[in-house]
């Protein structure tokens, strides 16, 4: 029995649905509580969006100046005052869950575990390796539990709770060495978060330029599916790099996964294992995309997607 | 100014990998070894640093048993000027290897330290915010961009939401994305004259590391496997196909 604490990840506005993903993950581990940090410059939005998650027990809102942009040197400090209380750390397998939980494990003196997929008992956990091509069934050593959770193998904790936000001050000098510049998005445009959405239309290399890839857009805005893209296509310039679905990209579980153009590089596959259903439209039959499809259809990408849109109007 | 660059040895990533029969791991023996694709970039960026005259010196590093030495060989190859091998037979992992760095950094008083964002074999992406931890240095990861001006760092990094630009002080660890260049191909004189240039070995031992209390492997599994479905021959077939699953 020990107190789970979960690192919230949000953009000042809106609780991530990372979040609630690590929320259904920490369920498995019979802990008597589930509390979860907000580390914000004014984060108290955020908190009653996170206090609304199912199993939490208790929101600790932290709000500092220097916590406006989730910095890891910034907040593992903090985080590591907090840590006695607790024997289980959880941060969802993001890039900001990435960058941050690791440097809490080495302020902690502790191993971190990346990616918990499976949930045995209080310190066994599954996780992938090798992009995903084998799975290890790990054991953590005394101490507390620091680890990200893979979001793809867990289901958002649902909205209906009700849990006590409790403002905390962490008094502690933090470091300046490091500033937060800016931040580029592709956002503004109303299509869905490409990790939060139920279907996901995808395009690679056989796109063939940017100019084409906007009848993925197109085809995504029909179904109001988020857009993703293959490594390849991404390296190409035909599409910036936070749509990249994959295993250096995003890990990603919508029930409607279409390909287009994707000829299904391992890393490639091992970001859209855990989807629903996987259509595959390739003009090469024998690409690889199509031993993982449920349906696949060989074709002219250029000739099936506005058949597509059309038969969808 | 020195950088460190780390470099680990990894089943190469074009192997499909094998796990074995028993659940004891990942079959290597025979299997063709290279440098982790991420740690080739981290030596690139190392390189280009220097022949841009922002860096003085390029030191490589690994940790591992002997036969590591042959990337480390390619890391000289690629234009590295020494290298340093920490010997082990044991399996290291990111926090043991993080106090490992943090010892070297502390006898080689580098700059930077450029590791590659994760290894292609465990996954993990952790071992250089571990060290920034222990180092106390600040960390700038998944690095698709770097500007060195003066004693700051300007660091454009790959993140879910787009593209992030920190601005880090100097000593800090950066680890390496996909995107930050494309690794140059070695050519035979360089490997000719790479067997000249010098390694250092030492053991965690000499440099007083105490490994770190392991997580503990108890099987290794093959992944739930998706089986193939169904090819359809026309778009009407796909779309009905979709509606009788409920998916459109």
């Amino acid at each position: 029995m020990g107190k789970v604490l979960i690192i919230a990840e949000h953009d000042g506005k809106h609780l991530n649905g990372s979040t609630a993903r690590a929320v259904t993950c920490a369920q498995g581990l019979s802990a008597e509580s589930v509390e979860l940090a907000i580390f914000a410059a004014d984060g108290s939005n955020v908190a009653e969006q996170a206090a609304t998650l199912n199993g939490v027990t208790t929101v600790l809102l932290i709000e500092n100046p220097a916590n406006e942009h989730a910095l890891a040197a910034i907040l593992a400090p903090q985080i590591e005052v907090l840590a006695s209380e607790y024997s289980h750390i959880l941060v969802p397998s993001t890039t900001f869950g990435k960058d941050l939980t690791p440097r809490i494990a080495a302020q902690l003196g502790v191993p971190q575990i990346s990616d918990i997929m499976r949930v045995e008992s209080s310190r066994i956990f599954d996780r992938p390796i090798y992009a995903g091509n084998a799975i290890v069934t790990v054991e953590v050593p005394e101490g507390v539990v620091v680890a990200t959770v893979r979001t793809a193998s867990f289901p958002e904790a649902e909205k209906t709770g009700s849990a006590i936000i409790e403002k905390r001050e962490i008094n502690i000098e933090l470091p300046s060495h490091t500033r937060f510049v800016k931040l580029e998005t592709n956002g503004g445009d109303n299509r869905p978060d490409l990790q939060a959405a139920t279907k996901v239309v995808s395009g690679g290399r056989g796109l063939g330029s940017e100019e084409n890839f906007k009848t993925i857009y197109a085809l995504a805005d029909k179904l109001g599916a988020a857009v993703g893209a293959s490594r390849a296509a991404v390296d190409a310039g035909f599409i910036p790099n936070d749509h990249q679905v994959g295993q250096t990209g995003k890990i990603i579980a919508p029930e409607l996964y279409m390909a287009f153009g994707i000829s299904g590089a391992i890393q490639h596959l091992a970001g859209i294992k855990d989807a629903g259903t996987i259509v595959a439209i390739n003009k090469d039959p024998d690409a690889p995309i199509f031993e993982i499809a449920d349906f696949g259809l060989v074709g002219d990408l250029f000739e099936i997607i506005p058949e597509l849109e059309k038969a969808l109007s | 100014m020195k950088i460190l660059v780390g470099v680990k040895r990894v089943v190469d990533f074009n192997v499909r990998i094998q796990v074995k029969a028993d659940g004891s791991g990942v079959a290597t023996d025979g299997v063709k070894m290279s440098m982790n694709p991420f740690d080739e970039i981290a030596v690139e960026e190392a390189l280009r640093l220097k022949e841009a005259g922002k860096a003085d010196e390029v030191i490589a590093i690994t940790i591992g048993t002997k036969t590591s030495q042959e990337q480390l060989r390619t890391a000289l190859a690629m234009g590295a000027d020494r290298a340093i091998h920490v010997e082990t037979d044991e399996d290291v992992q990111p926090l043991t290897g993080a106090r490992i760095l943090n010892a070297i950094i502390a006898k080689e008083e580098p700059k930077i330290v450029m590791l590659g964002k994760q290894a292609i074999d465990d996954d993990n992406n952790q071992t250089a915010q571990m060290l920034a931890a222990l180092a106390n240095w600040p960390q700038a990861t998944f690095a698709s961009q770097i500007d060195i001006d003066g004693n700051v760092a300007n660091v454009i990094r790959e993140v879910d939401a787009g593209l992030e630009t920190l601005a880090v002080e100097l000593p800090a660890v950066i680890s390496t994305d996909l995107r930050l260049n494309e690794p140059r191909y070695v050519k035979l004189p360089d490997i000719m004259k790479a067997k000249r240039k010098p390694i250092d070995t030492f053991t965690l031992a000499d440099l007083g590391v105490e490994p770190a209390a392991s997580v503990k492997v108890l099987k290794t599994s093959l992944p739930a496997t998706r089986q193939a479905g169904i090819k359809v021959e026309t778009v009407a077939e796909l779309i009905t196909a979709l509606q009788e699953k409920g998916v459109i």
